[in-house]
């Protein structure tokens, strides 16, 4: 029996448990993976000329945190089931079953897939794949590859696969189906695009956004005078008129197929051509990995700016049910700095909530925090994060949960 | 062996000793290096089929790399169901790829592609 039982060493749960600790819980972190760090281990990017924010290296600072801190961490443990008992949590495990007073979801993210035809030969990856295979294990994903998606995370690990000195053939637009829906629109994923004008080398995109905020007739104008051989970001072509149709190889990927798209996203007939990669990743965004709020009585609610489902919790990281607490991307999918603040109030709040610990203004502070992270955030998600968390803190009693 | 291992970066430190250890994959051996999951292991040595659907017998390879979709599952030391891209390699580790299993309760073979 321990006093709080963490399932996700991401930067959430690794920066609750240190709070926890260091207020004298005894506290254990349980993940599958075979590093702690969760997604923030792929995370590189250039925050400033010549500054980088470098997951791996944050993720070893806070796992030796808490490891000094005396945080018990079982890696490469698998979580199947979990159930509250009359005053506890039993977390069952690929490695036994583990009792805990409070227990803190803090499972992070799953990418979101676009199937299409060939998807499942072997060399198609999710981009978040091809991210840690680069920079957790150190090995190229292939030769030469296409991505499939054109969104805040495939333009952030195109350039991370740049720095390995990987050939990428362009960013092209999934098929349109009910699947891909608005990823496969050309006009909706233009629009997309000038949402992510704070990324520094977009510039004319900033400058596009100003001039064709919500006016549809320059969106249109901009997407007819699109160039046909894409405009370059980090060295990547993208293409906002270009859709992969097909995937194709005998037993692996050996080229795809793609076809020019009108600028209301019908196809050109005549226009296919194949293209030779070697692998190709899919990006299609983030979602909240909720399977285990399943398993719980908390009721899930759907926030399209949020990335999905979220469990219903306070702004506290507390839930409506008694001992359970939510921290990191499962609330939402945001930069890896906002989850380790959420992680900071999530370990405070159990502290007070489940352990009788004083309330003192630390909780208010790290909430603060919270707020200041999701504002100064470099990488935003989804243009209107702000106000779904709204939405979920501030006029809770309205929203209808089920 | 293909040349997928990345030995430096602009930004990550890339460690440098990491020993070399051997494994069997379909029976065949392999080298990899310490740290190295099996399916990262495969790759660097040209391999992306790591299992055949067990119905079509289609091959397929690591999808998600991080344990979620269960694409590049192997049965290792005779353990069925491991999923590669969490599973670390240890040296004389045995690691099988599932195969196409039978089917004789269909009427017809099912048409994919």
């Amino acid at each position: 029996m321990v006093d709080l039982l963490i399932i996700g060493a991401g930067p959430a749960g690794l920066a609750a448990s240190i709070e926890a600790a260091s207020r004298n819980l005894s506290v254990t972190i349980i993940d599958e993976f075979t590093t702690p760090g969760g997604r923030l281990l792929g995370q590189l990017h250039e925050e400033e000329k010549d500054v980088w924010w470098n997951g791996v290296e944050e993720a070893h600072t806070l796992h030796e945190k808490a490891q000094e801190n005396g945080v018990e961490l079982l890696l490469e443990t698998s979580v199947y089931k979990i159930q509250q008992e009359d005053v506890y949590w039993s977390t069952h495990t690929s490695a036994g079953i583990y009792h805990s007073k409070a227990l803190l979801i803090a499972t992070g993210a799953t990418e979101q897939s676009l199937p299409l035809p060939g998807w499942t030969l072997p060399g198609v990856m999710s981009i978040g794949a091809a991210q840690v295979m680069t920079n957790v294990r150190h090995v190229k994903p292939g030769e030469k590859g296409i991505i499939i998606g054109l969104n805040a995370l495939s333009f952030a690990i195109s350039r991370e696969l740049r720095l390995c000195n990987i050939d990428l053939e362009g960013f092209f637009l999934p098929p349109d189906h009910f699947l891909t829906t608005d990823q496969a629109k050309p006009l909706s994923v233009l629009n997309n695009l000038m949402t992510l004008s704070h990324l520094a080398p977009m510039n004319w995109m900033r400058l596009g956004g100003k001039i064709a905020n919500n006016n549809r007739w320059i969106q249109k104008q901009t997407l007819s005078f699109y160039p046909k051989r894409g405009i370059n970001i980090w060295q990547t072509p993208v293409h906002v008129r270009k859709a992969v149709t097909s995937i194709n190889g005998s037993t692996q990927v050996e080229s795809v197929t793609v076809v020019d798209l009108r600028a209301d996203g019908t196809m050109i007939e005549g226009s296919e051509e194949n293209l030779e990669v070697d692998f190709v990743c899919i990006s299609g965004g983030l979602a909240p990995l909720t399977e285990l709020i399943g398993l719980t009585d908390l009721k899930l609610i759907a926030i399209e700016s949020l990335g999905g489902y979220v469990p219903v919790h306070f702004e506290d990281m507390r839930t409506e049910v008694t001992d359970l607490y939510v921290a990191g991307n499962i609330t939402g999918i945001e930069s890896a700095k906002v989850a380790r603040a959420q992680g900071v109030v999530a370990g405070i709040s159990a502290c007070i909530h489940s352990f009788n610990l004083r309330n003192d203004d630390a909780l208010e502070i790290a909430m603060e925090k919270v707020r200041k992270e999701r504002a100064e955030a470099k990488l935003q998600f989804h243009p209107e994060i702000e106000k779904g968390r709204t939405l979920l803190y501030s006029e809770k009693g309205e929203v209808q949960y089920g | 062996m293909n040349n997928f291992r990345i030995t430096d970066h602009p930004i990550l430190k890339i460690p440098s000793s990491r020993s070399v250890i051997s494994f069997t994959f379909n029976g065949v051996n392999y080298n990899a290096l310490d740290g190295d999951t099996i399916a990262s292991a495969l790759l660097v040595n040209g391999i992306r089929a790591i299992r055949e659907h067990e119905e079509s017998g289609q091959p397929r390879g690591l999808y998600c790399n991080i344990g979620h979709c269960f694409e590049c599952r192997v049965t290792v030391n005779e353990r069925e169901g491991q999923r590669s891209c969490i599973t670390k390699v240890s040296n004389g580790m045995d690691v099988q790829s599932s195969k196409k299993l039978p089917t004789p309760f269909k009427k017809e073979e099912a048409q994919y592609g």
